[in-house]
């Protein structure tokens, strides 16, 4: 019987074995260490570690982050735990220019291994302020890499890629996602010893025939039901390919599944204006259109702030019937 | 102060231990390496005048006293960076005028390759950071590469400089929190000369009667200002701040008080119109740092009049040839768009070459 954790379990056991790999691995962000972490991902780690790997920041989201810019810069890999990813706002200047361009405008002799990770998603009613989720915006930025892992196998596999990677990667998870259980082997079960996953490699979470649901985060979990639902209903046998990592991408699973389908709906839970899907659906339109049967559709989020009344918010988020309906008009 | 005789304040700076074991030759030293800040400057505002250079040009004429005195007290472990008024610091730390003027001409030979301009130099390898375009924005950084050394368990300081300007900014406060809080050995240095670009300081910024420095008092942290036209003051008043640093992993505000000659940058239009030409000229005029330290030479007979025509010379035809070095240089290859942007695709790792990176066409 496989070994089931939590993704927060998982992403934990990544950051412990990273902490472990490498001195030079400090974990800093507000309550991650004495509080045991606002969402409990870091539990324990405190405990295990001690004051100088696991710092805990003053609500000072600027400060911090560009001072873990600042520190990478001379050779010390930073996990910074933004509480929300909403926060990342508050320190936008330190993360679009200061992580993204000083290697560019420096001719190539700085770099920033930096990792910047935390919580990006609504449906959990917290409001707009807390609900924002920017992976379009980041990964809009040259120099900077976004991942969006869906599942505890990933999360695991795709931090400690991220931890070692030498460019900032800003890595976004789910609140919702922190309780769900998976299949992640421990260690002992590997070949390799640990569990890699790279950047910029998707994966094929069902295949299918008929159409392709591409999606990233939490949005791979609803298109998961929503290919169940269709084929049990409709008998359309939809493939569901998890990017994973949205820059780097991988644009050739992308193709490949299209080529083989010839259809494409994109599901993210971001904004429809200039989102990720958006970005999608025009590659798939200039690299596949031959081999298309059908426009590329996409599914977002509503085009409005998150609202806070629990039963609306959820009529805002994407979700399995929107998917099928949406699948139904194309297949 | 004014630099007709020598100041009691002046000796009394130059009787510090950190001045009593200059040499001569040190001495000579770091007035050569004013005069060459300002006649690379003064050489680039030519060529910035005559198109040959884009974009802006921030001189930094009239306070080079200030990084070259404070960059002077530096060991292998002390790290510096500033914001985008930074070709003083650059050529302080050891960049040479070539690789300087080179970047401002947006060639291939440049510092960044052409890539960064005036505002973005960098020489990681003599411990130079930036080099930073947002006003305020290199403050957190400065706190995290002095966070790096105590993380590293290595025995130096940041100088972060920062201008007048940059105090109000949000950025500053956080990291002064942080450094504060965590004792992290970071210097920041306030070059205070009077403008934040055109809004005088008391039109900018609200402050203690002691000064802007402290504020650090709110973080209970050392602060201290500086009179920054000799560099004997600069270096006997920063020389206690780095070894707060080495020694008690402190942080540290100094303000030194000094005054641009030119305008916030070249393109400035003002800068004769928010400062009255009396108030200029009284400066360039009593408060310039060359003049005040070359007189301090004179005067001790260090230097001769000779000697100082021929540093002056000499700094001069090296900004010439660097200029023309700058101008035989090719402009930068178009392949060069994207090199420089991920570490693991310049790298060709195994990272690197996984998944697409870029989405040009």
């Amino acid at each position: 019987m496989p070994r089931e954790i939590t993704y927060r379990e998982a992403l934990r056991e990544g950051l412990d074995e990273e902490l472990a790999h490498d001195e030079n691995v400090v974990i800093i962000g507000e309550e991650v260490a004495e509080y045991n972490g606002a969402y409990k991902v870091t539990e324990g780690l405190w405990k295990k570690w001690g004051d100088k790997r696991i710092i805990d920041a003053p609500i000072s989201e600027a400060g911090f982050i560009g001072m873990g810019i600042g520190a990478s810069m001379l050779g010390v890999r930073p996990v910074m735990e933004l509480m929300f990813y909403s926060f990342a706002y508050v320190a936008f200047d330190q993360m679009m220019n200061n992580a993204a361009t000083c290697r560019y405008m420096s001719g190539g002799l700085t770099n920033c291994p930096i990792v910047v990770r935390g919580p990006a998603n609504g449906g959990t009613n917290v409001g707009a302020t807390h609900s924002h989720t920017p992976e379009n915006i980041f990964a809009n930025m040259p120099g900077l890499k976004v991942v969006s892992p869906s599942d505890p196998y990933d999360v695991k596999g795709l931090i400690k890629s991220a931890i070692r990677d030498n460019d900032p990667v800003y890595f976004m998870e789910s609140t919702v996602l922190y309780g769900m259980s998976g299949e992640v082997p421990s260690n002992d079960e590997l070949d390799d010893g640990e569990l890699i996953i790279p950047l910029g490699k998707a994966k094929v979470k069902k295949e299918g025939t008929d159409i392709t649901l591409i999606a990233h985060g939490r949005a791979v979990v609803t298109s998961l039901l929503a290919a169940e639902i269709l084929a049990e209903k409709y008998d359309i046998n939809a493939e569901v390919l998890d990017l994973r990592s949205i820059r780097p991408l991988d644009e050739n699973a992308i193709m490949e599944s299209v080529r083989k389908t010839h259809r494409a709906i994109y599901i993210e839970e971001n904004k429809p204006f200039c989102g990720v899907g958006a970005q999608i659906s025009s590659m798939i339109m200039e690299q596949a259109f031959d081999d298309l049967d059908a426009p590329v559709l996409r599914i977002t989020s509503a085009d409005a702030p998150a609202f806070y009344s629990p039963p609306i918010e959820k009529l805002q988020l994407p979700t399995a019937e929107e998917i099928v309906e949406r699948a139904l008009t194309i297949c | 102060m004014a630099a007709k005789t020598k100041s009691k304040a002046t000796a009394e700076y130059s009787d510090a231990p950190i001045n009593q074991s200059l040499t001569d030759e040190d001495k000579i030293e770091m007035l050569r390496k004013m005069v060459r800040i300002r006649r690379f400057e003064q050489t680039s505002l030519k060529h910035y005048q005559g198109d040959k250079i884009g974009g802006f040009l921030h001189l930094y004429i009239g306070q080079e006293s200030v990084a070259v005195g404070s960059i002077s007290l530096l060991g292998d472990n002390d790290h510096v960076i500033t914001a985008y008024r930074d070709h003083g610091h650059a050529l302080s730390v050891g960049m040479n005028m070539n690789e300087c003027m080179a970047e401002l001409f947006g060639k291939a030979t440049g510092c960044s390759k052409g890539k960064g301009g005036s505002m973005h130099y960098f020489a990681p390898d003599k411990n130079y950071w930036g080099g930073h375009g947002i006003v305020g924005g290199q403050t957190p950084l400065g706190a995290g590469l002095a966070f790096a050394l105590k993380y590293k368990g290595l025995k130096g300081c940041c100088l972060c400089y920062l201008g007048d300007g940059a105090i109000n900014q949000g950025a500053f406060h956080e990291a002064l929190n942080l450094a504060a809080l965590w004792d992290l050995p970071v210097i920041y240095i306030i070059e205070n000369n009077g403008y934040s670009m055109g809004t005088s300081q008391a039109r900018s910024s609200a402050h203690p009667e002691e000064g802007l420095a402290a504020r650090a008092k709110g973080y209970n942290m050392a602060w201290n200002k500086i009179e920054g036209v000799s560099l004997y003051e600069i270096r006997a008043g920063v020389s206690e701040a780095v070894e707060r640093a080495h020694n008690e992993s402190k942080p540290t505000i100094i303000e030194i008080m000094t005054y641009r000659h030119k305008g916030h940058s070249v393109a400035d239009a003002n800068a004769e119109k928010y400062r009255t030409k009396e108030e200029i000229q009284r400066y360039i005029e009593e408060h310039d740092p060359i003049n005040f330290w070359k007189k301090t030479l004179l005067e001790e007979g260090v230097i001769t009049e000779d000697d100082y025509k021929k540093i002056n010379r000499e700094a001069g035809d090296e900004a010439n040839a660097a200029a023309e070095f700058a101008e035989k240089s090719p402009f930068p290859d178009e392949s060069e768009i994207f090199d420089d942007i991920y570490w693991e695709v310049d790298n060709n790792t195994e990272a690197g070459r996984t998944g697409r990176h870029f989405f040009h066409k």
